[in-house]
């Protein structure tokens, strides 16, 4: 069977992964494992949304890795039947780059949280994304430490009265997105743990970009930050709520006005260069700003992504950002080995016994000269 | 003109200039010339940590010490015969190392009062009796090179720049090198610069000329060519050598190295060097920093790649916890230290050993980790090749622990047939191995091997071995979480046991003991073999019996020390710390071993440890026990 009978076509992020015989299910990715999570968190449904999801990709199950860091969502890889690391705190995209970088035939997904991704491995993530390595960055974003019990995090909004902030955080918090477009990140998405068909969705643009994705889900702890994504999940405030980005697409929100679209939309603002909300009916359907996830400059992606609340979360556009095609860090250090290898047969790569043994003879030919490179002398 | 020859067996050269005055390079070409004379040699390059330091003052002296003779050699040499000074900061810097009338040729065109001034001196030392007893050679080396490229057209500076060359030339007369190498290296480096090409080759040539012409030099040294062993050899660095041996350690396994690294001072070069050999299916990652160089590195090794980490000690803090990571996950990983002189940031450019405890305990838990250590520059290939067969068989992390003076040090190194080369054998797991109570086949990550105690290293696009690894504790066998206090206890032991056990493929340590009748031992692990060595031929020399053993193994230490050390009335271990090999030994063999410890970022001196050694001797076989070791308040200084 190829790729393209599968339900899932080939696509370049997926390119070099060998596709399954057959189809699969959601019970083979299902590893043996108790989940441990707590009643009601989020996590829960991302990983049934990502159990759903995978088999439709298509691929060999034994060429798809998870690697994770510390904190709640990095138990993830436990649950699923791929190969898999749980790692360690902030460190999962260094390890993930080693991993991509080694193997074209793998599919690599990272799973981390606001602490793991944006506090201590803040630099891995930052550099992962400038250098467009091709891997998946699924960061569960639930704007605390869930697992030490209840600090407030990097995400968490200003005057947080935590554990260890009695009398409110005086941090100023990442907006993830905005961090990512300003690595210049090709590929970066919000979407939200329980909207399964939008997150499937964003999951499966990110599993097709060649190069670094990151989605963050805004993820609901019912422990520790209960109702933090309240605005964005209610059913009667959700539509003025979510800024919905949509490739090609006005952007535009809010309870429908004359036209049965949102009444409120999203214009450039000349003064400042960066975006702001309006009224539609104040500025007419045609001055709105049109999403174009695929603009090569990312500063009205930017623009966008600073639409997000920072404190109390009453509104943020969720969607896809910005998706664009650059050469990707593993691509090009495989190809930097191959020109410099030239014709010479690799061992990894031997079509069978034989060749793997003329390899490995090539190989030891070419050590012999490089050790007797510069200059000798020969003592008889 | 014909001048008479005298013969030499040894002799120990040092040039000295400002950073900016090219002495590594000269010092590099005069031990090029040395190697294709057949000499054998040791050198020790030394210079600061700032590229270009003021010019002129004592911090910014660059050196290039070179010990060449007609036999066997083990060191650099304590103290230089000749001193190559460029500047007045270069003689003031070295002339207290010289032995008692060595000669010193000084440039003596930048002997101003400005620069004088610079180097700390009041009077012009040429001028005084502060030479007196050294046989001084004061030369315009720069206004010669200047006159001699004049034809060139360059600019005064440019010009000047070629001093250096001048200098080899003139001391390549002097010793009688073979001038054709220098040649065709400078005519290959500067081929795209022809005026800089020629001024240098003239230089080089005005140099060699002027010796010979001129009546201050009255004799040309010969230094017979050492016998060697039968076979090919070329000079090799200490980080030239260990690159090789990580290529060699792919090569063998049959497994792509990856490395992943962070510029540091002084392993960088290993980054360098094996970035150019991507044809071997090499990949270097220069990472955004420590942590990220040895997690793409274990990452790369759980893809079943060869995953090697180059650093130094600061990196090493760094990278201690995913070093803990690879312990628990028992995945192969080759962590090179080059180590330097600490704490903290230190003396990055100079050598020191102190980071052996750093290597055995530098990890949260009970988290032991195998180390092995190179003896000298082209021994760095060998002990590169043996940590890798270490990381792969026993799936282990394995600390590397070369040093500063290994590292851009050279020898000549008997270069080794491709064929007689260990071959390392990844083993990887292709099938299940377990068959649970439902008669299912299974993969078990943590079923191990019943004579290493290895576990399987299964690696990603392996059909139905999909299992997850990571840093909580795992149950024996079937590899899940697990709490269990028994299980912790017993997979702790069992971590241990494994690295314990890898000293069952260890040779039995050799002692050198010719006569057989020696009571004290020296004791050395790394880059002190060469200065024991020497120290140790010294002292039997002097007609005494002294026995000299060496650790390649750190960690799993060979089963047969505890009954070696057992053999001598008394044991010496020098080291270039404050005493952590003799602690590690105190803890195991409960031995009173006695310290003999230097840290000055330089390699210890021969004739000090010769001394120490003879003292021992001496204190050992006296007929009142009471009397001290000599040197037991070292360690608790």
């Amino acid at each position: 069977m190829t790729r393209t009978e599968l339900p899932f076509p080939g696509v370049p992020g997926l390119e070099g992964v060998p596709v399954a015989d057959a189809p699969q299910n959601r019970k083979e990715f299902t590893s043996d494992q108790e989940v441990r999570w707590c009643p009601g968190c989020g996590d829960y449904a991302v990983l049934a949304a990502v159990q759903g999801f995978l088999p439709d990709l298509g691929l060999k199950r034994e060429n798809i890795v998870f690697v994770s860091g510390i904190g709640c969502s990095s138990r993830f890889p436990y649950y699923l039947d791929t190969y898999g690391m749980h790692s360690i705190h902030g460190r999962a995209p260094a390890i993930a780059t080693g991993l991509a970088t080694a193997r074209s035939d793998l599919s690599v997904w990272v799973v981390t949280g606001d602490g793991d991704a944006l506090s201590i491995g803040g630099n891995h993530l930052i550099h992962v994304l400038r250098r467009n390595v091709n891997l998946k960055i699924l960061l569960f974003n639930n704007r605390i430490y869930g697992l030490t019990k209840g600090q407030y995090s990097p995400t968490s909004e200003p005057g947080k009265v935590t554990k260890s902030t009695p009398m409110g955080s005086v941090d100023n918090p990442f907006n993830s997105v905005s961090l990512a477009l300003g690595a210049e990140a090709t590929f970066v998405a919000r979407t939200v743990d329980s909207d399964r068909k939008h997150l499937t969705h964003v999951l499966s643009a990110a599993a097709a970009h060649r190069g670094t994705a990151l989605v963050e889900i805004y993820q609901n702890c019912p422990i520790f930050n209960d109702g933090a994504f309240d605005a964005i999940k209610g059913n009667d405030t959700k539509q003025d709520a979510i800024i919905p980005l949509v490739h090609g697409e006005p952007i535009r929100f809010g309870a429908p006005g004359d036209d049965g679209l949102g009444a409120r939309g999203v214009v450039r603002d000349p003064a400042t260069g960066g975006v702001v909300v309006v009224e539609v009916a104040e500025v007419g359907s045609e001055a709105l700003l049109v999403h174009d996830a695929h603009a090569e400059d990312p500063s009205t992606a930017f623009a966008l992504s600073r639409l997000t609340d920072a404190g109390h979360l009453h509104q943020a556009p969720v969607g896809i950002f910005r998706s664009v095609d650059h050469p990707t860090y593993d691509d090009q250090t495989r190809d930097q080995i191959a020109t410099a290898r030239g014709s010479v047969p690799s061992v990894e790569g031997a079509a069978g016994p034989a060749d793997a043994a003329d390899a490995a003879a090539d190989n030891r030919e070419a050590l012999a000269g490089l050790l007797h490179s510069g200059d000798t002398w020969t003592v008889a | 003109m014909t001048k008479p020859v005298k013969q030499l067996d040894h002799v120990i050269i040092r040039f000295a200039g400002d950073s900016g005055d090219g002495m590594q390079l000269t010092g590099d070409r005069f031990t090029q010339e040395t190697a294709s004379f057949g000499n054998d040699l040791s050198t020790l390059p030394n210079f600061p940590a700032e590229i270009r330091a003021p010019q002129g003052t004592l911090p910014g002296v660059s050196s290039f010490q070179v010990h060449f003779a007609d036999h066997d050699i083990l060191t650099p040499g304590d103290a230089p015969d000749v001193l190559v000074a460029m500047n007045p900061a270069a003689l003031k810097a070295n002339l207290g190392d010289l032995k008692k009338g060595a000669t010193v040729i000084v440039d003596n065109h930048d002997f101003s009062a400005r620069n004088l001034a610079k180097a700390g001196y009041s009077e012009n030392p040429l001028d005084t009796d502060a030479l007196d007893g050294y046989d001084v050679q004061a030369v315009d080396l720069t206004g010669m090179t200047v006159e001699a490229v004049r034809e060139f057209g360059l600019s005064r500076k440019d010009a000047s720049r070629a001093k250096n060359m001048f200098s080899l030339g003139l001391l390549s007369w002097l010793y009688g090198r073979p001038t054709e190498p220098t040649t065709a290296y400078l005519e290959q480096r500067f081929a795209k610069a022809p005026d800089i090409r020629d001024a240098n080759v003239t230089a080089f040539r005005a140099g060699w000329y002027y010796g010979e012409t001129t009546e201050a030099f009255v004799v040309q040294y010969e230094i017979k060519p050492a016998p060697m062993r039968s076979g090919t050899y070329r000079n090799i660095t200490g980080n030239l050598a260990l690159a090789y041996g990580l290529i060699a350690g792919s090569t063998q396994s049959g497994l792509p190295l990856f490395l992943g690294s962070y510029p540091i001072t002084p392993a960088s070069d290993i980054l360098h060097e094996l970035s150019k050999h991507k044809r071997f299916g090499v990949t270097t990652f220069q990472a955004e920093d420590e942590i990220a160089g040895v997690g793409a590195a274990l990452g790369a090794s759980f893809a079943g790649s060869l995953g090697v980490t180059t650093t130094s000690g600061p990196g090493v803090a760094l990278k201690a916890e995913t070093v803990g990571l690879a312990v628990t996950m028992e995945l192969p990983l080759v962590v090179v230290d080059v180590q330097r002189g600490g704490p903290s940031t230190g003396l990055p450019t100079k050598t020191e050993q102190a980071d052996l405890l750093e290597a055995m305990f530098g990890r949260n838990g009970e988290s032991p980790v195998p180390i092995v250590a190179p003896q000298s520059p082209g021994d760095c290939f060998d002990a590169a090749l043996e940590a890798i067969r270490i990381a792969v068989t026993y799936r282990t992390p394995v600390m590397l622990l070369s040093d500063g003076s290994l590292a851009n040090g050279s020898e000549p190194w008997q270069i080794p047939e491709v064929d007689e080369l260990p071959v390392i054998d990844p083993g990887f797991a292709t099938e299940t191995n377990h068959t649970n109570p439902k008669g299912k086949p299974e993969f078990w990550p943590y079923l191990r091997d019943e004579e290493t105690l290895a576990r399987p290293w299964a690696i990603p696009g392996t059909p139905g071995l999909e299992h997850r690894l990571g840093g909580l504790e795992k149950g024996d066998g079937h590899g899940n979480i697990s709490y269990e206090p028994a299980n912790h206890d017993f997979m702790v032991r069992t971590r241990a046991a494994k690295v314990e056990r890898i000293a069952d493929s260890f040779p039995p340590l050799e002692v050198d003991d010719p006569s057989g009748d020696a009571g004290v031992l020296v004791l050395g692990w790394g880059s002190t073999y060469g200065p024991i060595g020497a120290a140790v031929r010294s002292v039997r020399h002097q007609g005494l019996a002294v026995a000299q053993a060496h650790l390649r193994h750190l960690n799993p230490f060979p089963k047969d020390l505890g009954d070696v050390l057992s053999r001598y009335d008394a044991v010496m271990v020098p080291e270039m710390n404050l005493g952590q090999l003799s602690l590690l030994l105190r803890a195991r063999y409960l031995v009173d071993v006695v310290g003999y410890n230097h840290v000055r970022g330089l390699p210890l001196r021969a004739a000090e440890l010769a001394d120490a050694i003879t003292d021992l001797i001496a204190a050992s076989s006296a007929p009142d026990p009471s009397v001290p070791g000599v040197e037991t308040q070292e360690v608790l200084r």
